[in-house]
């Protein structure tokens, strides 16, 4: 047998940091890549007699997170610790969310080739991130606080994914979802998303599911991708032997392409979980519910439905364009001020985001070209005044001298002639050079084009071609294609 | 200058107050008795020498520049060793946090420190918290002013037994299961647990979270009152602490001189049964008489899941105390074992090391009544049972205004009587248990001496927020008796 004869069952958690200014429980900065232990408080450390208060806005993020992704948000829910031992856990235990999560169901909608896929949601959850251990020479280990006490939205997904692939287009939306909320960054290389994966096979058709691994340690969507595709491969080789997958955790290592036992489900914790009794219930009323519901923003999903639809874009497009809800952001004002929607499109698409280092960089202020000079551009193409060659080198000196279009085309004199009367001289002169040429046109439709060819060698490259091909059609008696 | 043998706090604040005396020289009357008292007694697990003098050469300071040096203006105080004191080594009596010395202040002494109140040092008690007569201190027991051959009770024993000797014009503590009302029983002081988060437990260390609450002492119900009006108050740093207005408890306390008209007093049945001192029941029911004549109405309650709350409490406190205690691990402070080869290792080492026998043997309670699949049958189980006490009291405060029982079953027994047996000693908290499961205040003062001359405590216990009727109730029997005039042969000194 092979991979082909067994049916793929994945569910992930997906760990997403929010972008609070403070931790979810204490007053330090929550933010990435400060120096070790200088984001610390006496809470976060765990130190003895500091008590958790709630930062609310954790739980705006988790609540808007929840409506976005269709959930059922509980109105009143409860912490809950969570215990073991570890250097980067100060506590002893981890306040979390158990029996009593913030947000039930929902689901995760995108596109996998096209197609489109709902990942339905278990629940999502809050809770506060770990430390960090920094192993350093052999047998030495510091602990840097500055990560505990972050605030996490733990995402749990019902097993409904089928491949690796999808796993990571799963985790790409879940991304896309964050950052059009703006509740946090998702960024995966520093550790602002996370993803574990509980991965098994089954024999195609059979109703039971088999037993899982949980894969850690994937910190980009390729490892997600890699780490998935290898696991099944394993798993398969292993029933096809007859032999049993063992229910553990595994840690996927990028380096060498393979996952590695960590701990067997005989060690695993006893998490020892109970209300956390330093918090009071946490209660969202139901005015704050439906004055988050008013706020959501629009979502990846009906961007697309508005793009392919109304708008009338190809769905490869509008799939390039919903991924950053910069990118939409910047698509939209570019048609807003006035360009149409396709052309403005293709230049974000290619033009735009060739350029842009990361995407997100379209939603900042200092952009070297801003939507409303994009529009500006496109519009010098429609109305004639440049052509789609003369634009493209245009853009390029827009984006690299930040000048706008207008200033760039009056101090190059690069706007095209369409000035009939002068084109009209250059063609006839044209013609006549080359008698031998016009007699074949008749029979040789194709031979206009040496002739527009050289029209514009004599224009500069200005001419507008449109004019000159019609006037040489007259000139050379040939037929309108 | 006054003799502070036996003196009240507010009435030294007073004095300081009105320039009678300076805050300076009533501490170093203080610190002197601790230099030439402590030892024998052993109260104190710090004597913060230097801070106390700067703090009430401020307070004089203050006072002599013409601005307010606060209601508690040169108030000596002993501080529980479970408060977190900045700069000041807090150990919680346990070898696992020797050496920590807090960053941060606690609520409740950043309070009293603002009101004027001095720090005198850092008082004993049962290691964590865990005990009823200090003997698991990892420093060593204290004694009992009153006779040195018996215990002071616990927690709190440090800080009652300070207050009774004179070592400290008041002190604060913490009452989980009754360690401060027991202690203050076996002591003869007044020692007050209010309702649950009435005082902040920011910067308290943890037992059980949902049951601790700080408290203050006093020689005089008044002092109580006095310090417990600064220290409670909604703290933005505890989510459990309560936001309705603190109370006037000073004024409740004397108005109590004024009788008890009008007051409906309740006597549960299910406290005067077999297994009480018959000493102990006799003065509680003189006492309860007494109240009677000072114009109260004495009605029969019942509590009829009383029988339950012993097992209820050890339950919840074991397994609340198993994740508190989970956080020393020797990684970030406190205790570390000097030799250990993995992580696993250093954690087995130190916290076999650091802890001593009473938190080793809740912590395996705690985690054996949290364990996966159990959790229902235990602390699920425990958690409704709190309920049916908490609902208990709520039914016969319909029928009364305020509670009167005794504190302790016994007076204070002897060194090694009971802590062989561990079970012998949790049922020292039998009538002290519930009102913390509830979270309502309860207040306990001495009402009778035994032949032996040891202290008798009678406790009154009020509804939630109901910490007026308690004083007032307690000034009212402190007006109409003197035993809170007499003191312990050690204070005397």
């Amino acid at each position: 047998m092979s991979v082909s004869n067994y049916e793929v069952v994945i569910g992930l958690e997906v760990h997403v940091q929010l972008a609070t200014k403070s931790k979810i429980f204490s007053w330090s900065s929550a933010a990435f890549g400060a120096e070790p232990n200088t984001h610390t408080d006496p809470v976060c450390l765990g130190l003895p007699g500091t008590l958790p208060v709630l930062n609310r806005a954790a739980v705006d993020s988790a609540v808007r997170l929840g409506l976005a992704a269709g959930c059922t948000i509980r109105t009143r829910c409860r912490f809950a610790r969570k215990h073991f031992f570890y250097a980067d856990l100060p506590k002893g235990f981890q306040i979390s969310q158990f029996d009593e999560p913030i947000c039930d169901g929902g689901a995760i909608k995108f596109r996998l080739h096209g197609e489109p896929r709902t990942v339905a949601l278990t629940r999502i959850h809050l809770e506060e991130d770990t430390g960090k251990n920094i192993h350093a020479a052999a047998g030495v280990s510091f602990v840097d606080y500055n990560r505990a006490g972050v605030p996490l939205c733990e995402i749990v997904s019902e097993p409904d994914i089928r491949s690796a692939e999808e796993a990571a287009e799963y985790v790409r939306a879940v991304r896309s979802l964050v950052r059009y909320l703006g509740i946090g960054d998702g960024n995966m290389e520093e550790g602002s998303l996370r993803c574990d994966a509980n991965v098994s096979l089954r024999v195609a058709g059979a109703a039971a599911y088999g037993t899982k691994a949980e894969i850690k340690n994937m910190n980009s969507f390729k490892n997600v991708r890699d780490a998935i595709e290898h696991e099944v491969k394993r798993q398969a080789s292993l029933l096809d032997r007859g032999e049993r997958v063992a229910q553990e955790t595994r840690l996927w290592d990028p380096a060498r392409g393979v996952t590695q036992s960590m701990r067997s489900k005989e060690s695993a914790h006893d998490y020892r979980y109970f209300p956390e009794p330093d918090l009071p219930p946490l209660v969202v009323t139901e005015a704050e519910l439906a004055a988050f519901r008013e706020s959501l923003p629009e979502l990846p999903e009906d961007r697309f439905a508005r793009y392919t639809g109304p708008v009338g874009l190809s769905p490869q497009d509008a799939g390039v364009l919903v991924a950053d809800h910069e990118i939409a952001a910047y698509f939209d004002a570019v048609v807003s001020a006035g360009a149409p929607p396709k052309r403005a499109a293709n230049w974000v698409i290619n033009e735009v985001l060739a350029r842009a280092a990361d995407p997100r960089q379209l939603g900042g202020a200092d952009l070297p070209v801003p939507p409303p000079a994009l529009a500006e551009l496109v519009k010098l193409v429609e109305d004639g005044t440049l052509s789609g060659k003369l634009a493209k080198d245009v853009f390029t000196r827009m984006w690299t001298e930040r000048r706008t279009a207008a200033e760039i085309v009056k101090a190059e004199g690069l706007a095209q002639v369409s000035d009939s009367a002068a084109l009209e001289e250059i063609c006839q002169r044209i013609v006549a050079a080359h008698p031998e040429e016009a007699a074949r046109v008749a029979g040789n439709p194709k031979l206009i084009g040496f002739f527009v060819g050289a029209v514009m060698k004599e224009t500069g490259g200005k001419g507008n071609p449109k004019a000159i091909n019609e006037i040489l059609r007259r000139l050379l008696g040939a037929t309108t294609p | 200058m006054i003799d502070v043998r036996g003196a009240s706090a507010v009435a030294l604040a007073d004095g300081v107050r009105a320039g009678k005396w300076r805050a300076r020289d009533v501490v170093d009357q203080y610190l002197d008795r601790i230099a030439r008292l402590d030892p024998a007694l052993g109260c104190y697990l710090l004597v913060d020498t230097a801070g106390a003098q700067r703090q009430a050469d401020a307070v004089d300071a203050a006072q002599k520049a013409g601005r307010d040096p606060g209601p508690l203006a040169g108030v000596p105080l002993g501080i529980k060793d479970i408060f977190c004191t900045r700069g000041v080594e807090t150990t919680c009596a346990s070898k696992i946090l020797r050496g920590f010395v807090p960053p941060y202040e606690s609520t409740a002494t950043a309070r009293l420190g603002a009101a004027g109140a001095v720090a005198l040092g850092k008082l004993n008690m049962d290691e964590f918290a865990m005990g009823s007569s200090t003997e698991n201190s990892s420093a060593g027991p204290t004694r009992n002013p009153w006779s040195p051959a018996h215990v002071p009770g616990g927690s709190s024993g440090g800080s009652a037994a300070a207050v009774a000797a004179s070592l400290c014009a008041g002190a604060i503590g913490t009452d989980t299961g009754g360690s401060i009302r027991q202690p203050a029983a076996l002591c003869g002081v007044v020692g007050m647990k209010p309702t649950y988060g009435r005082v902040s437990r920011y910067g308290v260390i943890a037992f059980a979270s949902s049951l601790d609450h700080p408290g203050p002492f006093g020689r005089t119900v008044e002092d109580a009152a006095a310090l417990l009006e600064v220290m409670a108050g909604l703290d933005p740093l505890d989510a459990t602490s309560i936001p309705q207005p603190v109370g006037a408890y000073r004024q409740a306390a004397r108005a109590g001189g004024e009788g008890l008209g009008g007051v409906r007093l309740g006597v549960p049945t299910e406290y005067f049964q077999a297994g009480m001192d018959p000493e102990v029941e006799a003065s509680v029911r003189a006492a309860i008489d007494e109240l009677a004549r000072a114009g109260a109405k004495i009605v029969p309650v019942s509590l009829p899941h009383t029988k339950y709350a012993i097992a209820t409490y050890y339950l919840i406190c074991t397994a609340e105390a198993s994740s508190n205690l989970a956080r020393y691990d020797g990684v970030r402070y406190g205790h570390r074992t000097a030799q250990a080869r993995s992580l696993d290792e250093l954690y087995a080492k130190t916290r076999g090391e650091g802890f001593g026998a009473e938190p080793k043997r809740r912590i395996m309670l705690g985690a054996y009544v949290l364990r996966a699949g159990y959790y229902e049958a235990y602390y699920g189980k425990a958690l409704r049972a709190r309920r049916k006490i908490a609902d208990d009291f709520s039914a016969a405060f319909a029928a009364c205004d305020a509670i009167v029982t005794p504190t302790s079953p016994v007076p204070a027994f002897k060194f090694g009587e009971r802590s062989a047996d561990p079970l012998q000693m949790y049922l020292a908290d039998v009538y002290t248990v519930a009102p913390d499961l509830a979270g309502i205040p309860a207040l306990s003062q001495i009402c009778g001496l035994t032949q032996a001359g040891l202290p008798i405590g009678l406790q009154t216990i009020g509804p939630a927020l109901g910490e007026e009727i308690c004083f007032r109730v307690a000034g009212a029997f402190e007006a109409r008796t003197d035993w809170h005039t007499r003191l312990p042969p050690e204070a005397a000194r």
